[in-house]
């Protein structure tokens, strides 16, 4: 030891046994917390399908394809929720993404001054922050009548199509998948507008170098560059569309009857469990169970997907 | 016949140039048709519950069916206790998952499938957090007993903001520069105090703001709460009894066919949306209190 | 290949860390190779060589900061007080107490210049007056004339030189047995260098130093010993591992070098 008049002053230079222990149960405690996120994961599965369990061996897989739900007469299939369920995210996604990208393209162009640019940005995001029971809310009072006179219109125009074939009177699928739309464009909209500012300005540099007009550079380099994360924003909102509960249980009416226009009432598993789990009991809750399950499955699937996809792009493009 | 240069002037009628300015139009249009929606909601909601709001509403209990007047006292402290629930819940596991993540798992198996579990938990309905809670909790009673309860309320929307937290730590302790973490080991400290001292602190603005963003959304939750904290037109008995919150009281009520029920909708709306608008803020005063 | 290393002879007591046979690998990719040497005790120690020939990483060997690395894995004994510092039973965090650290980027805490002090000192348990140990430390550091009027002020509120400094004046304050410094002076502008340099000078009376350098001058300027590493490509492999080529004291290093490679490098003809 270079022995220094001081070196008796440092009392520590062994670390005593308390020192050792605590850094080890630290580490043992923040270990454990993260398994948690694991063990809770497990938990909603196992919770969910035990619960399922007694609906799962009455109707088998049958209950996915079973447009009835009857609790008087314990007769329960999911179908017509599954189907609105897909139907509402899939609209909402067909209407958002155009409207989300082409919205992310402005605010990553110089068309407007970037001050500006940043104000509807940070507004844009601030749509997401508002609760989805209160765009339910206005869904029930302005959105859907205002509406209405729109979709009578389309009605009288184009009821020949079974989507349109009945007349809008309230409540329906349309309204709904309107509000989803409402709900999925800021995370579209961010999400794309953060991929694109993240392509490398060399790019479109070498675009416009070699002649490229602002759109040819735009639809042939950037958007293909930032292509996984828009898909990834685009899973995202597909996920978000196909769990959200609130807005949709508020507009669509709530009909457990199947029909393929979009005009009528509709109903989604989530706005089904949202609805019936407070005054259900015996069988219908062990069916509700099961069609929680299956939202489950599908939410995961779309999220596993979604994640892959990101790895995948990402890896092509980096 | 113009002098060669002129083939260089901008010719608008071009196909091409034509083409880029109907472009430009419809993404224009596209930004414009995403703000009306946006600027609808706020300024109704706003409108709406400017008109109706008093302040007596704060003290006052909802009315029964059919009568006048009253108020959302009881959803106001409700959402206050529930959200509050649900933060002592989630922000010590959120934080400490986050930190085994940043400091603890760099690289191994068990780190990656944690975050890969926590990417699938962000991705979980909200409702579902809800019938998970219901099925553990509430309809066995586990809970000494009590079925609805805040506390189960306060457990759903901490399932909710768990994936967010991990994910805002372990993101803001990855900021943390490696020469920090040298320098602490390197005079000697432990891992642990390293982690406590030196890497948190540094952090502290970036994952304060994801929590407040994270209680900003869980504040207008309803899914999760309209089947663990139920509701209840009276004040709050306790943390291990049904609670009435703002978000289910707007979705109770805004299908009623009363009018004084249906103003009070308005009235938790326009408080709710004030209070979570107000929240975001916070979080961008706290992110950009770091940047300075 | 050949590893022609030389040991200075020196008494036992007179080494402060000795490595034996020491090999460093991150997975299966070979860093170094069979190093042998003894740092001396009380002296400046430089290592130099060209970049990727891992003389840093030998050098963050002597405190286990290599064990923040998760494929990392060392062969041979690292030897320090007789025991070997990777023998299993031994705590990286005490080996930091006794051998402290000056990294290449000056990396002062987000604290008070007062706390960037006392942070190390607490943890080592030190008793005496603080405010004294503060003092003296950013003295010794040579840092004290611009820094004691701020003392509460923010270590990020100096200078890089003056931060740099400070991170010595925070290793000392912990009053190890050895300092390493890696490339300290790397991310610093020529009179802040000077600077460094003379707190140095002024350290080794106390303290042994191993310094990690890649300019020649400075080794000559503050070093008693150098040692010189050199990498060469991987036989029928991709990428290079690095060995000790030669070790002396820095003036036959610089003058009179045993080695082909060692007199190409001094006199400027690679690296």
């Amino acid at each position: 030891m270079a022995s220094s008049g001081s070196e008796g002053l440092y009392t520590l230079r062994h670390r005593p046994p308390s020192d050792k222990l605590v850094d080890q149960s630290f580490r043992f405690l923040v270990t454990a917390l993260a398994a948690l996120v694991a063990i809770i994961l497990f938990a909603i599965f196992l919770v969910v399908t035990l619960d399922a369990r007694e609906a799962i061996a009455k109707f088998g897989l049958g209950f996915l394809v079973n447009s009835t739900w009857n609790p008087s007469t314990e007769n329960f299939g999911a179908f017509t929720a599954i189907y609105g369920t897909l139907l509402t995210s899939a609209l909402a996604l067909l209407l958002a993404i155009p409207l989300g990208v082409g919205t992310a393209i402005f605010l990553t162009e110089n068309f407007i001054p970037s001050r500006y640019r940043t104000i509807i940005g940070n507004l844009v995001e601030l749509l997401a922050a508002i609760p989805s029971v209160v765009l339910g809310l206005w869904a029930i009072f302005v959105l859907e009548p205002v509406l209405r006179p729109l979709l009578q219109l389309i009605h009288r125009l184009l009821g020949w199509i079974p989507f349109f074939s009945t007349m809008p009177t309230g409540p329906g699928v349309m309204p709904a998948v309107l509000i989803l739309v409402i709900m999925v464009l800021p995370i579209i909209t961010a999400i794309s507008r953060d991929s694109l500012n993240q392509v490398p300005p060399d790019l479109r540099q070498a675009a416009y170098g070699v002649g490229a007009t602002r759109w040819t550079s735009i639809f042939k380099v950037l958007l293909p560059a930032a292509i996984s994360g828009i898909i990834g924003g685009v899973m995202l909102a597909l996920g978000r569309a196909l769990g959200e509960t609130m807005a949709v249980t508020m507009i669509i009416g709530n009909s457990n009857n199947f029909t393929l226009s979009w005009f009528a009432p509709g109903n989604t598993i989530s706005a089904l469990l949202a609805n019936q789990f407070g005054e259900a009991d015996g069988l219908q809750v062990h069916a509700l169970m099961y069609a929680a399950l299956v939202l489950m499955i599908i939410t995961f699937i779309v999220n596993v997907l979604a994640q892959w996809i990101v790895k995948r792009l990402s890896l092509k493009y980096s | 016949m113009p002098s060669p240069s002129a083939d260089l002037f901008f010719r608008p009628g071009l196909l091409r140039n034509r083409g880029n300015q109907l472009l430009t139009i419809i993404s224009c249009l596209c930004a414009v048709i995403v703000l009306i929606p946006l600027f609808c909601v706020i300024a109704y909601v706003l409108i709406k519950g400017i008109a109706v709001i008093r302040p007596q509403m704060f003290f006052e209990l909802p009315p029964a069916p059919g009568m006048e007047g009253g108020g959302i006292a009881n959803a106001f402290l409700g959402t206050i206790i529930v959200t509050a629930l649900s933060c002592l819940f989630s922000i010590p596991v959120g934080i400490g998952g986050g930190i085994y993540l940043a400091e603890y798992g760099a690289g191994n198996r068990f780190s990656d499938f944690i975050r890969f579990g926590t990417n699938v938990l962000a991705g979980v309905p909200s409702i579902i957090a809800g019938v998970f809670i219901y099925g553990l909790v509430v309809a066995t009673r586990l809970l000494f007993g009590n079925s609805y309860s805040a506390v189960a309320g306060g457990l759903a929307l901490a399932v909710l903001m768990l994936p967010t937290i991990i994910k805002t730590t372990d993101e803001g302790l990855k900021l943390v520069p490696q020469e920090l973490r040298w320098g602490s080991l390197g005079v000697g400290a432990s891992k642990f105090v390293t982690t406590m001292k030196v890497v948190l602190p540094s952090a502290v603005a970036p994952i304060a703001t994801g929590i407040v963003l994270a209680i900003a959304r869980s504040a207008g939750e309803t899914a999760p709460l309209i089947f663990t904290a139920l509701f209840s037109p009276f004040w709050p008995e306790g943390i291990f009894k049904p609670i009435a919150t703002m978000s289910v009281l707007v979705f109770n009520f805004a299908i009623m066919p009363y009018e004084a029920q249906i103003t009070l909708a308005w009235a938790a709306s326009f408080v709710l949306v004030f209070m979570i608008l107000g929240m975001n803020l916070v979080a961008r005063w706290i992110s950009g209190l770091a940047k300075r | 290949m050949t590893f022609s290393t030389h040991i200075t002879d020196v008494p036992d007591e007179q080494v402060a860390i000795t490595c034996e046979d020491v090999t460093i690998s991150y997975g299966a990719f070979e860093a170094v190779k069979s190093v042998f040497l003894e740092v001396p005790r009380g002296k400046v120690t430089a290592f130099i060589g060209p970049s990727g020939c891992g003389k840093s990483t030998v050098l963050r060997c002597f405190n286990r900061m290599n064990d923040l690395i998760p494929s990392f894995s060392l062969k041979g004994r690292i030897i320090y007080e007789g025991q070997d510092l990777y023998a299993k039973a031994v705590d990286p965090v005490e080996v930091r107490r006794r051998i402290g650290m000056v990294f290449q980027r000056p990396n002062p805490f987000p604290k008070s210049i007062y706390e960037n002090i006392a942070f190390g000192a607490r943890i080592n348990g030190y008793t005496g007056d603080m405010d004294e140990l503060v003092e003296r430390s950013l003295r010794r550091a040579a840092v004290w004339d611009e820094c004691k009027d701020k003392l509460q002020e923010s270590g990020y509120s100096l200078s890089g030189g003056q931060q740099q400094r400070l991170c010595i004046a925070r290793t000392i304050a912990t009053q190890p047995d050895v300092i390493l410094m890696d490339e300290p002076c790397s991310a610093l502008d020529p009179i802040s260098t000077l600077k460094v340099e003379e707190t140095m000078h002024e350290l080794k009376k106390d303290f042994t130093i191993v310094i990690v350098t890649h300019n020649m001058q400075q080794a000559v300027r503050v070093s008693d010993m150098t040692a010189f590493y050199n990498a060469v490509a991987v036989e029928g492999g991709t990428g290079k591992v690095g060995y000790l080529v030669e070790f002396d004291e820095t003036a036959n290093i610089f003058n009179n070098p045993r080695q082909q490679a060692t007199q190409e490098y001094v006199s400027g003809r690679f690296g």
